[in-house]
C-alpha cells in the first residue's frame, strides 16, 4: 500500500472513529519500498488539496521522511521548487509501506501490514 | 466497448469468478449517461485558475478477482474525463485482495502497452466494508455485494491471517462469503448502506448491485428518506423478464 493510503485510513474500532486520536495511524516497525512512477506534477497539484497534511507531516516524519515544512506549498511555490516537487513525487506517489504495523493511538490496536496488503480485521473482542 | 481487465491468474476456487453481475457493472460504468454524469461532477466548469478539482478517491467495496476496479482504474479518462483519481479496494478475503492488486498491475500494463494513462492505486485492504476508511472521503463507491438470500450469514474472518495455502474448508467459505446475503440478500448491503452518508464526501456517490429479492425500490426509498438532497436511481439493468430486471445497478447520490 502506498504511503498516502494512511491519510485515508482511521482505526476501525467503532468506538475509535469519534476519537482524533484514531488518526493517523501510527507505522511501526515499517518496511517501505519505492515503486517508480513518471513524474506528473498535474497528479500532485490535484492530490496537495485534499490531503490532510497535518497527518501526512505525522505520518512522513515517524518513517524518517523529515523535509516536510508546516503547511502545504501552494502551486507556485511547488513550481518553482525541484527540489520539493521530487521529495513529494517520492513521498506521496512512490513510497509504499510492505510489511510493519499500523497502530491507533486511541486504543493501542495493531493492524498488521504483510506483502504490502494491511489487515483490518478486529478479533472478536474489538467487534 | 472498452476491454474488460484480464482476470486468468485468479484462482476461483477462493475468489469470486467475474459473472453477470461484475460485467453489468462494467457496462453501467461505462455507459454514456453515466460517463455523462460522472464527467460532470468531477469537472466542474468553474475552474478559472486552470486547476482542476481535487483528483477523486475511488474506492470498490468487495473487490474479489479485481475485474471492476481495475476496469475503472485503465479506462479512468475515459470514465471520468481525467486520468488522475485515486483507487483502492478492500475486501474481507485476503486472497481477494492480492489478486485484485495483481489485477490492476496487469491493467496497468496494458494499459502502458497502448500509450493510454490509467489511475493511482493506493492499494488493497483487508477489511470489513469501509470499516479502515475515514468519514467523509470517498468520492465513488462502488459495491457489488453478497446479495443472495440465504438462510444464514456466515462469520467473517478474524484478526489473524493463517499461514500456509488455505484449506478446502476456507475455501469454501471465502466463496461463500462472497455471495451469501442472509435474510433477503440483504444483510451485509444493509450495513454499508447505513454507513454511507458518513463515508461519502460531499461530492460523492455509490454504485450498488442490487437482484430483484433484495427489494431495490424499497432500498432506494430508504436512501432517499434520508433528507431532500438524497438522490437514488436505477441506472443499469440485466436479464428482464416480464417487466422484472434480474439484476440492477443503483446509483446514490446527493445534490447539493
Ligand atoms: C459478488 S462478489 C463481487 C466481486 C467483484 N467485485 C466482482 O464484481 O466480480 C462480493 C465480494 O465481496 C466480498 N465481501 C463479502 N462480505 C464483505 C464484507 N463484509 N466486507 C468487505 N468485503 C466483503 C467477498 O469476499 C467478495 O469478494
Ligand atoms: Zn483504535
Amino acid at each position: 500500500m502506498k504511503l498516502l493510503t494512511l491519510n485515508f485510513l482511521s482505526c476501525a474500532v467503532k468506538a475509535c472513529k469519534s476519537s482524533s486520536a484514531s488518526f493517523p495511524l501510527h507505522p511501526k516497525d515499517c518496511e517501505l519500498e519505492s515503486a517508480e512512477i513518471a513524474p506528473n506534477p498535474k497528479l500532485l497539484f490535484n492530490i496537495l488539496p485534499r490531503i490532510d497534511w497535518d497527518a501526512l507531516v505525522v505520518t512522513a516524519s515517524e518513517l524518517g521522511f523529515t523535509s516536510l515544512k508546516a503547511t502545504p506549498p501552494t502551486n507556485e511555490e511547488l513550481e518553482g521548487d525541484e527540489k520539493m516537487m521530487t521529495d513529494l513525487h517520492t513521498l506521496l506517489l512512490e513510497t509504499q509501506i510492505m510489511e510493519g504495523s499500523l497502530v491507533c493511538a486511541n486504543c493501542g490496536h495493531e493492524y498488521k501490514v504483510k506483502e504490502g496488503i494491511a489487515n483490518f480485521l478486529l478479533p472478536n473482542h474489538l467487534v | 466497448m472498452l476491454p474488460t481487465p484480464s482476470t486468468s491468474h485468479v484462482a476461483f476456487d477462493r475468489i469470486y469468478e467475474p459473472a453477470e453481475d461484475s460485467f453489468l457493472l462494467l457496462d453501467t460504468l461505462s455507459s454514456p449517461p453515466e460517463k455523462a454524469f460522472l464527467h460532470e461532477r468531477f469537472n466542474p466548469p468553474n475552474t478559472t485558475d486552470g486547476n482542476s478539482s481535487p483528483s477523486p478517491l475511488v474506492v470498490e467495496i468487495g473487490t474479489g478477482s479485481g475485474v471492476v476496479l481495475s476496469f475503472v482504474h485503465a479506462h479512468a479518462e475515459i470514465i471520468f474525463g481525467r486520468e488522475d483519481i485515486l483507487t483502492a479496494g478492500v475486501d474481507v478475503n485476503r486472497y481477494a485482495c492480492e489478486a485484485t492488486s495483481q489485477t490492476i498491475i496487469i491493467a496497468e500494463q496494458e494499459q502502458k502497452r497502448e500509450g493510454k494513462s490509467h489511475g493511482l492505486y493506493l492499494g488493497n485492504i483487508v477489511g470489513d466494508l469501509t470499516s479502515p476508511l475515514r468519514e467523509g472521503m470517498v468520492d465513488v463507491l462502488i459495491f457489488n455485494p453478497p446479495y443472495v438470500p440465504t438462510p444464514d450469514l456466515p462469520a467473517l474472518p478474524q484478526g489473524e491471517v493463517k499461514e500456509g495455502l488455505p484449506s478446502f474448508e476456507d475455501d469454501s467459505k471465502f466463496l461463500e462469503l462472497s455471495y451469501a446475503g442472509g435474510a433477503d440478500g440483504m444483510e451485509t448491503t444493509s450495513r454499508l448502506l447505513d454507513a454511507l452518508p458518513a463515508i461519502l464526501s460531499e461530492r460523492g456517490c455509490a454504485y450498488l448491485l442490487l437482484c430483484a429479492q433484495n427489494r431495490p425500490e424499497l432500498v432506494k426509498d430508504k436512501m432517499r428518506g434520508l433528507g431532500g438532497q438524497w438522490k437514488a436511481e436505477t441506472v443499469g439493468s440485466s436479464g428482464k423478464k416480464g417487466g422484472w430486471e434480474k439484476l440492477q445497478i443503483i446509483r446514490i447520490w446527493r445534490e447539493p
